[in-house]
């Protein structure tokens, strides 16, 4: 039970959200977006999130778009994993959102949400990350669309009253060879001891992850490593890794040397999986 | 724009039925069938998302209804097991003794109705990845899995 009362409001357009929520604000009414509303109920139980106005985003048509146009894969960010895994539309991204949470979870988590939580792990952004995605942000002024890499650097940095709206890959990264590898400490269904995705453009692998530290990250100096024309697998994984040497954190999941480790032998996979698939 | 503020009569479409129910924003969708409409089939666990007990669905999918408010219903069809009217998964729970204490039976039960009306072909990958969802500490999972593929084969 959530142990305080707040009003809801269901706003149909994305003008009148924005508006909504800077009202109340105004009014210090500590408004919070709503999308499957998943982390803010089960943060709420345990008073670690607090609010007098939720606003459920789902009743706004731009947010709930999950479809190609013009080249481009557009997933509007009240979208469900579910309806992601189900359209599949970006198998990497399908892959990866299928392994966040668990498939009951799936049907309520909305890709917006993951991406914009308090939980560290994010998992979603991973796959749009190496795809070079957009993400479109509706500001108090106005509506932009922005290269993710600009506004995703540890977290989303967003302003006060910013509303994630959707998420767009262009076609050409949806079909490229990829890889998901998620490793958990025991059970199937936890938060990552490492998730990796890789994908493969223009023969140079790029990757993204998270569980290693604080954050999903991706890493051109990674890359570089990874993509260097040493011939032996092992001495361009183990220089990779050492590029990462401080960020991998020690946590309750694993150690930093069992996650280097890890991480050492999912490389050494995901190099052999894509020289496979090359041949 | 829907806007609710305080308590509100809420008309929900549940099991086939449209019912108002007395209902105030912060009421998740477990609390209202429980403790408003006595519908206590969906049982409260870790009331965290974590153990799937309160599993219903909302438009034919499990959803957990301790992770979602009452409010956010509105307009949708929602199914209890108590709507569960001698479904076959019934059946097949009790022919394979898939329970035990059966606290999680309704759960249990939503989710492989769910999952046989969704995937009528489900393979063993489809049935794990369903099932994890929720959780039998009396750890009845051969069983129950062993229900959920006698529906989707046809075998009664």
């Amino acid at each position: 039970m959530i142990p305080f009362d707040f009003e809801y409001y269901k706003p149909q357009t994305i003008t009148d959200t924005i508006k909504l929520y800077h009202d109340l604000d105004l009014m210090g009414r500590k408004p919070i977006y709503y999308g499957g509303g998943t982390e803010f109920i089960s943060m709420a139980r345990m008073h670690n999130v607090y609010s007098e106005a939720v606003i459920d985003i789902k009743g706004i048509p731009e947010l709930n778009i999950h479809e190609m146009k013009d080249n481009e894969l557009i997933i509007g960010a009240a979208v469900t994993l579910t309806q992601i895994a189900e359209l599949n539309l970006f198998p990497l991204l399908s892959l990866t959102v299928k392994r966040i949470a668990d498939h009951t979870i799936q049907d309520k988590l909305t890709i917006g949400g993951n991406i914009a939580g308090t939980i560290i792990y994010r998992e979603s952004v991973l796959p749009l990350m190496v795809a070079d995605s957009d993400i479109v942000i509706a500001k108090k002024d106005a509506v932009d669309r922005l290269p993710l890499k600009d506004v995703f650097n540890k977290r989303m940095n967003l302003e006060k009253g910013d509303l994630i709206c959707q998420i767009i890959i262009k076609k050409e990264y949806l079909n490229l060879p990829s890889i998901h590898v998620k490793r958990t400490k025991v059970e199937k269904i936890d938060y990552p001891l490492i998730t990796m995705v890789a994908l493969e453009k223009d023969k140079k692998i790029r990757t993204a992850f998270s569980g290693l530290g604080g954050y999903p990250f991706r890493s051109s100096k990674f890359e570089q490593l990874l993509n260097s024309n040493k011939s032996n697998k092992d001495t361009k994984i183990k220089d990779a890794i050492n590029s990462l040497q401080s960020f991998i954190t020690d946590d309750l999941h694993g150690s930093s040397e069992y996650k280097k480790f890890m991480l050492h032998n999912m490389l050494y996979e995901a190099l052999e999986n894509f020289e496979e698939g090359n041949k | 724009m829907i806007k609710f503020s305080g308590k509100t009569v809420l008309n929900l479409n549940i099991n086939g039925e449209n019912l108002d129910v007395v209902v105030k924003p912060s009421d998740t969708l477990l609390y209202t069938l429980r403790n408003e409409l006595g519908l206590t089939g969906a049982k409260p666990g870790c009331e965290n998302g974590d153990c799937g007990s309160c599993t219903v669905l909302i438009d034919d999918w499990p959803i957990k209804s301790c992770l979602m408010l009452t409010v956010e219903a509105k307009d949708k069809k929602i199914t209890t097991i108590e709507g569960l009217k001698n479904a076959p998964i019934q059946k097949a729970f009790v022919e394979n003794f898939a329970f035990q204490c059966g606290y999680c039976t309704s759960g249990f039960l939503m989710v492989c109705n769910s999952l046989a009306l969704h995937k009528p072909k489900a393979n063993n990958h489809t049935i794990q990845e369903w099932l994890q969802s929720n959780i039998c500490r009396c750890t009845g999972y051969e069983e129950i899995q062993s229900a959920i593929k006698s529906i989707i084969n046809n075998e009664i």
